[in-house]
């Protein structure tokens, strides 16, 4: 172990102006975390305060007969209950889609049970004691329908669209002449399961009304557009609507969409006139807030003598809920990667009653990934080749099917190296060939990692003051990414100074919108916006003074300036320069704010193809007579564009290589399918690594240089972790036992028979 | 029945005096307990037998930076030290530590001064969004405290396991502990030499 960060302190230059992006600085909010200071949502306590619990169906589908109404009012301390039949009105109707992500809710609106855990009813008391016994004392009672939880039973349909927004089936080339021209054709199944999100944190609300004005303490990842929703639901100008969420307990897609649970919280406020405090348990986290649904997939691949990938068909039927469709969009995980001459990727939905299932840490890019990686190493076997000379003879130079250009791709550095650090070399071909010196089955395995880089419209704020300060503003969500690291140095960096030198506001609503954290984009996104408007500030700075005879910098407008260490200087020459708040005392302006939007450059957009790759080999140890499985060693090298925190970086890449690691071994929500209830909804039985499942993990920065990207050079680093390692290690169970395991997670019972 | 509402105390306060009793079945219940909480020595009357450590800090006491992450004793948020033991705040009932001295993240800093081990934790960046970092972090000192780890990473990790942490810092957390333990070991041998 080597606590030695030499190699991210290499990158930096000799000479740095400002707080330079490249810096592995510790967490701006760190302190706050280590100490118990940081204020999560449920740690708020306004005076007056009710507790409310959520009461969830026991059912899958069905209605509600009878609650016992009258013993949980009776119970003391309850305030007041609210079912169907006392349901609070709400302007929007929760049976319509609320643009542009927003989902069909269960507000009460009616006594049915469409799937286990749905809100039935909202239990509110002086504490949360009584408020929870309360809940228990409703012992609803129901008419059950047969619940629709399996492939078989389910509904299949042709989706409109997958994931958000996306086409349900892209084709590229002509796959029937491309399968008629190959030699080799590998064709398998593979399965994905329910998995839950799980942030440590859960989902958390505490309201308060003031009149027609509402402030919402709760974890966020879309504060502007959670407070346009919000105002519709009840009926208020969205400037009435404030959210602050300066820390979320862990997001992962499951806090940027609204949900039933703490819409309920914020109504019972606005009847009861007291703030309200909804909590939901751990339990309650398996049906209203989203999950990663379950994936049934197929991939057919079609190969010459040679190994080259002619034809690749990647199909997947994807779960949703009975009456709301967010379908995984893996199939088209195969789209970007490897060079075939002809491509398709086909989804189909399939409608369970189950909660609807939603975004969930490279939602579609994990799944997808998963099956896609494990099919690539048997098309390899079925050729006669390494994993890894096959990746390499199958590279793609330009976006497979488009033929566009990438703005950046640095996939074959991240093999090279990732391979090199693990010694892929000495991997032996055939499987079941290696063991410790404990008798344990090795086995070494890869996969290739890629995700794109959206960016989303996003907002900032920069004023510069004659005091000598500077604030920037811009309404960003830390979810443990290290936005408000990362973010802050950016916008140091646009204005010349250190990262210590600005004043950061982020993490509530009333800030510029800084769009969505999700899908990898927030630091581009964001950042872009920051950087933009410190450089916005700086030409108003530049033109005062340019325009002013008594500047150093008079008439410089045509040669420029450039700012070092809180002073603008001609850039032709950089002793001639004065400080900001020098520029705005003698024109007698206390300050001057710079704003800008961040979008993409369209031109770009159109022309290059935009991802991050990376490449991550995995060894496992394979009890060979309890079938136990351990990942040993993960070793991941990963380009995606500028690297803003090393240190941040790393922790991101970690993070995702040990979802990878639950994906593959650990995580996966059984259903009673008796009952269409989750059997293991709880952290003991619904398994997420510990620290003892990862006994080793290595991340690699490849460097990368991408102009094209964003001005700033930002891809996004949250969610690629993930894609690569599923299948690297999947893949390395392979090759430990010889035993192909095409169900997620791998578990003991599909190795037993070894 | 009316409720009377609770009185929020300031903090950190020396005694608090929560006057609020609760019928339970007919049966009035009113407890008190003492104990010392960050050094500070409580009297506290429980109007809820019901009512479990984790909420009496979190939601009486306002000392928050306690977590709960299942309130089942799954996940190690809510861990705190009870007589410098390690346990599962959100398991045990308020009323079961009468006399005890209980540790939580709020006690855990000097001043301005961070125990080594929260200082470790953000050397190491042993975090991301930070939810179950106080309870990662009472856990390592606890697991210090005992002295079972030694330097072992292996034994570090197997210790540490009962935390879990859903954004995967654990890497960071392992270091942590190590620098810590190591720490630990310095200025043992320097009291010592002293």
């Amino acid at each position: 172990m080597s606590l030695d960060h030499s190699s991210d302190t290499s990158a930096r230059p000799t000479t740095r102006y400002g707080s330079n992006s490249g810096q592995a600085l510790t967490r701006r909010d760190g302190l706050l975390k280590v100490t118990g200071q940081a204020t999560y949502a449920a740690d708020n306590h306004p005076a007056q305060l009710a507790y409310a619990v959520m009461v969830g169906a026991t059912i899958a589908r069905g209605h509600v007969t009878a609650m016992d109404v009258e013993a949980a009012s009776r119970h003391p301390g309850v305030i007041e209950i609210f079912t169907p039949d006392s349901a609070p009105h709400f302007a929007h109707d929760p049976d319509e889609k609320m643009p542009p992500f927003g989902f069909r809710l269960e507000l009460l609106q009616n006594h049915s049970v469409r799937y286990a855990g749905q809100p039935i009813a909202l239990v509110v008391a002086e504490t949360l004691e009584a408020a929870t016994e309360g809940a228990r004392l409703l012992k609803p009672a129901y008419e059950t329908e047969e619940a629709r939880t399996t492939l078989d039973n389910g509904v299949e349909f042709d989706p409109k669209a997958v994931g958000v927004g996306g086409p349900p089936s892209t084709s590229h080339g002509d796959l029937d002449a491309a399968f008629a021209a190959s030699e080799t054709i590998v064709e398998a199944e593979y399965s994905t399961p329910a998995q839950y999100h799980n942030a440590m944190e859960p989902h958390a609300v505490v309201a308060e009304w003031t009149d027609d004005h509402l402030t919402l303490d709760m974890p966020n990842q879309a504060l502007a557009m959670s407070c346009a929703s919000y105002a519709r639901y009840f009926d208020i100008p969205v400037e009435n609507v404030v959210i602050r969420s300066p820390f979320l307990g862990g997001g992962f897609g499951s806090k940027a969409i609204l949900n039933g649970p703490q819409i309920l919280a914020i109504a019972a406020a606005r009847k009861l006139k007291r703030p309200v405090k909804l909590a939901l348990t751990r339990a309650q986290m398996y049906g209203p807030v989203g999950h990663r649904g379950q994936t049934w997939q197929t991939l057919r691949m079609g190969l010459s003598g040679n190994g080259r990938l002619k034809a690749i068909h990647h199909r997947s039927i994807s779960a949703t809920s009975s009456f709301d469709d967010f379908l995984e969009p893996a199939a088209n995980a195969s789209l970007p990667l490897y060079a075939a001459d002809a491509l398709l990727a086909e989804h189909k939905g399939l409608r369970l009653d189950i909660g609807t299932p939603g975004p969930m840490r490279a939602p579609g890019e994990a799944s997808g990934s998963a099956a896609l990686e494990v099919a690539i190493d048997e098309a390899a076997e079925a050729c006669g080749l390494d994993p890894l000379e096959f990746r390499l003879l199958n590279y793609a130079e330009s976006e497979p099917g488009s033929g566009r250009p990438f703005s950046s791709k640095a996939l074959r550095e991240c093999y090279e190296r990732g391979a090199e650090v693990f010694g892929w070399k000495q991997r032996p071909r055939a499987p079941r060939t290696m063991q410790d010196e404990n008798g344990l089955l090795v086995g070494w395995g890869m996969g290739t990692a890629v995700f794109p880089c959206p960016m989303f419209p996003a907002q900032a704020r920069t004023t510069v003051r004659a005091d000598g300060s500077v604030l920037v503003e811009t309404g960003g969500v830390d979810m443990g990414q290290g936005a408000w690291t990362a973010l802050a140095q950016i916008a140091a960096e646009a204005l010349g100074l250190e990262a210590h030198e600005i004043e950061f506001r982020s993490g509530v609503s009333t800030l510029p919108d800084a769009g969505v954290a999700g899908g990898s984009g927030h630091t581009a996104s964001a950042g872009l916006a920051l950087s933009k408007a410190g450089l916005n500030a700086l030409a108003k700075l530049a033109e005062i003074a340019a325009n002013d005879p008594a500047s150093p910098l008079f008439g410089a407008g045509n040669i420029g300036v450039v700012p070092r260490g809180g002073r603008l200087v001609r850039r032709d020459d950089e002793s001639r320069g004065e400080r900001f708040a020098d520029i705005l005392i003698r024109a007698k302006q206390s300050e001057v704010t710079g704003e800008a939007k961040s979008m993409r450059e369209p031109e770009n957009a159109e022309k290059f193809a935009m991802y991050s790759h990376g490449a991550v080999f995995a060894e496992v140890k394979v009890d060979p007579d309890l079938g136990q499985i351990r990942t040993t060693r993960l070793v991941g090298a990963f380009a995606a564009g500028r690297v803003i925190n090393p240190r941040l970086v790393r922790s991101q890449y970690y993070g995702g290589m040990i979802w990878g690691t639950s994906f593959a071994l650990h995580e996966a929500a059984f259903i009673d399918h008796r009952t269409g209830r989750v059997m293991n909804a709880d952290l003991a039985e619904y398994h997420v690594p510990v620290n003892a499942d990862v006994p080793s993990l290595e991340a690699i920065l490849v460097a990368e240089d991408d102009p094209y990207v964003n001005s700033i050079g930002v891809k996004g680093v949250g969610e690629i972790g993930i894609t690569g390692t599923v299948g690297a290690i999947a893949n390395a169970v392979w090759h430990a036992t010889g035993m192909r395991v095409r169900n997620f997670p791998i578990h003991i019972e599909d190795i037993l028979v070894l | 029945m009316a409720i009377q509402k609770f009185k929020l105390p300031d903090i950190p306060s020396i005694a608090v005096q929560i006057s609020t009793s609760l019928f339970l079945n007919g049966v009035r219940m009113s407890l008190s307990i003492s104990l010392t909480i960050n050094g500070d020595a409580r009297t506290i009357v429980l109007e809820d037998p019901r009512v479990t450590l984790l909420d009496l800090l979190r939601e009486r006491l306002q000392l928050t930076g306690t977590k709960k992450g299942c309130d089942r004793g799954q996940c190690g948020a809510c861990t705190v030290l009870v007589d410098g033991r390690r346990i599962n705040s959100c398991l045990t009932l308020a009323m079961t530590v009468d006399g005890a001295h209980v540790t939580t993240i709020e006690g855990l800093a000097t001043g301005d001064e961070l125990h080594p081990v929260q200082a470790a934790f953000l050397e190491c960046d042993g975090l991301q969004c930070g939810y179950c970092t106080p309870g990662q972090i009472m856990s390592a000192v606890g697991l210090i405290a005992e002295g079972q780890a030694a330097g072992d990473p292996e034994r570090v990790r197997e210790l540490m396991s009962g935390n879990i942490c859903r954004c995967g810092a654990y890497k960071g957390i392992t270091e942590a502990v190590l620098v810590a333990i190591e720490k630990d070991a310095t200025t043992s041998k320097e009291r010592d030499a002293a």
